[in-house]
């Protein structure tokens, strides 16, 4: 019985990191790798739940904009693609990414600064 | 490996910069967190790249990031505190169109992000991927376009039938489908396309009262769409970020829809102007059949001399008249004359959550003296006066007594239990939800109307 019960969640966890995959084949190498960043993603979306129910609500506008800030930490991908493609294409949007989202960086980091620098004066 | 260390730490500091916003002391140090963070994260990206140092490579990076700093520091030193909503509403449609870049860039030379396989092409999970990637970040930047828009007050808004999103919704999902069948150009530019229209015909008919919603919404889809980005290029740390905003923004979104006691679906498709038509007869009815009684500056302050506690209640008004200034100043007179004064905020009030926070902070009113509505809604009833600058649906005793109200069952500052309510107002008209506000009519309200931060400026020198 538990034997077939783990054959059974052995499948479904396949099934799940193949979600969307056709052929098997090409798909299997990658489906490891895709339900580590599954488990990556679930996992955070814990810390997130619970660390944002700690906030307190007077702070709701600084937490959107530093929430806004770090969710442009997505330059990664767009550094790597205006830094190392050989394509044209691929280069100009990269390079179109890292300039909207710096603005968003400097801006977010700088505006939730100013915010909090109100907070703090007495 | 370094660079996977570094990861690791980006992601520890940007868990710290959210967990020190549970107080104002360490708030402070927690956006220092944050920007340790993102100064790893890059540094991590860079290393990853290996580009040699003074190649053009690095410069034509390196250059854009000094346009977009420039740009972005400019931005956020100028803006008043009143038009942050719009602020970061236009932030989040960077966001949004950043990762559809990404998607492009990530379509054109897959190979830098080890995502082809030998003979060149794309495997079906990244495509898929890469679609939801791009589609929500085409809906985030076109949603968060038109939430600024409204929020500057530049568009208004039109009406959208469902069926429209329902088209738009499912041509997105059969072109992704597409996508990932053929990984043709077509269908990429396509489904974006499409997406960036259901953007727009999302947001366009949710009414103004509803903006903190769709902006903490936003906020919650910029997160998943770096989250999409991070599944495509197989990076842990823009996962765990993307988890970390989206949970944020679904949460934000989550207390914004109780503070008005709505569903999320209720804001999104119930359109505003359907709600406000059917309300309007009902206010120009009572307008007639009631009559108000409006003081002078002179009077309020007869009343506040007398008064031992005061509770103050601002609204978005607060902020288009700019009268938080003003309005510390009015607290520190008061308090010398030994009155207790004390701020309540409702969740919604002003167009951002926490948006009226940040105003009295900015006017250096104490983070002690204000309130949020479940610590201070008992006290109104053994209060002297409440104090309504430029709110009104949060005060409005409808949502109690009257059922047939479009904005019944909502919470509010139960301000009508103050002995006496001095209501700041511009004119006598209804809110934002279209209700009019039968307090205005009540025995024991004095409405003193014209510009809040003017009326509170006589109220200082009649004290």
């Amino acid at each position: 019985m538990d034997c077939y019960f783990s054959d059974f969640l052995n499948d479904f966890v396949i099934f799940i990191g193949n979600a969307g995959c056709y052929p098997r084949e090409v798909c299997n190498a990658q489906s490891g790798a895709n339900f580590h960043l599954l488990t990556v993603f679930v996992l955070a979306c814990f810390v997130g739940y619970y660390v944002i129910w700690k906030v307190t609500p007077a702070l709701h506008a600084p937490l959107m904009s530093v929430t806004n800030a770090i969710s442009s930490v997505i330059v990664v991908g767009a550094i790597f693609a205006a830094t190392q493609s050989f394509c044209p294409q691929a280069k100009w949007c990269g390079f179109a990414a890292v300039v909207l989202v710096s603005i968003n960086i400097f801006g977010g980091f700088m505006v939730t600064h100013r915010m909090l620098s109100m907070f703090r004066k007495k | 490996m370094i660079m996977n260390i570094l990861y690791l730490i980006a992601a520890i500091c940007f868990i710290f910069s959210l967990k020190g916003l549970s107080s104002p002391e360490t708030a402070y140090y927690g956006n220092v967190c944050g920007i340790v963070g993102m100064f790893l994260a890059g540094c991590a990206a860079y290393l990853a790249v290996d580009v040699p140092f003074g190649t053009s490579d690095l410069w034509f990076s390196l250059v854009a990031i000094v346009i977009g700093g420039g740009v972005g520091i400019t931005i956020a030193k100028s803006v008043s505190m009143t038009n942050l909503p719009q602020m970061v509403a236009g932030f989040h449609s960077l966001v949004g169109l950043a990762a559809v870049l990404v998607t492009f860039a990530t379509y054109f030379a897959p190979e830098i992000f080890n995502i082809a396989s030998v003979d060149g092409t794309i495997g079906k999970c990244s495509l898929l991927e890469m679609g939801i990637g791009a589609a929500i970040g085409a809906i985030t930047f076109s949603g968060s376009v038109v939430a600024f828009l409204k929020l500057d007050g530049v568009y208004g808004g039109h009406n959208v039938s469902s069926a429209v999103n329902a088209f738009l919704a499912s041509s997105v999902v059969s072109l992704i489908t597409w996508f990932v069948i053929s990984e043709s150009i077509y269908a990429l530019t396509l489904f974006t396309l499409f997406a960036f229209m259901l953007g727009f015909t999302l947001i366009a008919p949710v009414g103004g009262a509803d903006m903190p919603v769709i902006v903490s919404m936003l906020n919650s889809y910029s997160g998943w769409a770096t989250a999409g980005i991070g599944f495509t290029l197989q990076n842990d740390l823009l996962i765990i970020i993307g988890a970390l905003v989206g949970a944020s923004g679904a949460i934000l979104s989550y207390v914004m829809c109780r503070g008005m006691n709505r569903s999320l679906c209720n804001v999104m498709f119930v359109s505003g102007a359907n709600r406000t038509s059917k309300t309007y007869n009902v206010v120009s009815k009572s307008s007639n059949s009631y009559s108000f009684r409006a003081g002078a500056p002179e009077d309020a302050a007869f009343i506040l001399k007398n008064a031992k506690s005061v509770i103050i209640v601002p609204g978005y008004g607060m902020a288009t008249s700019q009268a938080q200034h003003s309005l510390k100043e009015f607290g520190d007179i008061l308090k010398k004359n030994g009155t207790s004064v004390r701020y309540a905020i409702h969740p919604v009030a002003g167009r951002m959550p926490g948006h009226m926070n940040v105003l009295l902070a900015e006017a250096g009113i104490p983070y002690e003296d204000v309130f949020e509505l479940d610590e201070i809604n008992r006290d109104f009833a053994s209060c002297d006066v409440a104090y309504v600058v430029g709110a009104n649906d949060i005060t409005n005793p409808a949502t109690k007594n009257d059922p047939s109200s479009s904005i019944y069952g909502m919470p509010v500052l139960e301000v009508e239990k103050a002995k006496i309510v001095l209501f700041l107002k511009r004119s006598i008209g209804c809110g934002y939800a279209g209700v009019d506000n039968e307090l205005f009519y009540s025995q024991n309200t004095m409405m003193l109307l014209g510009d809040a931060k003017k009326t509170t400026e006589s109220i200082i020198k009649a004290l």
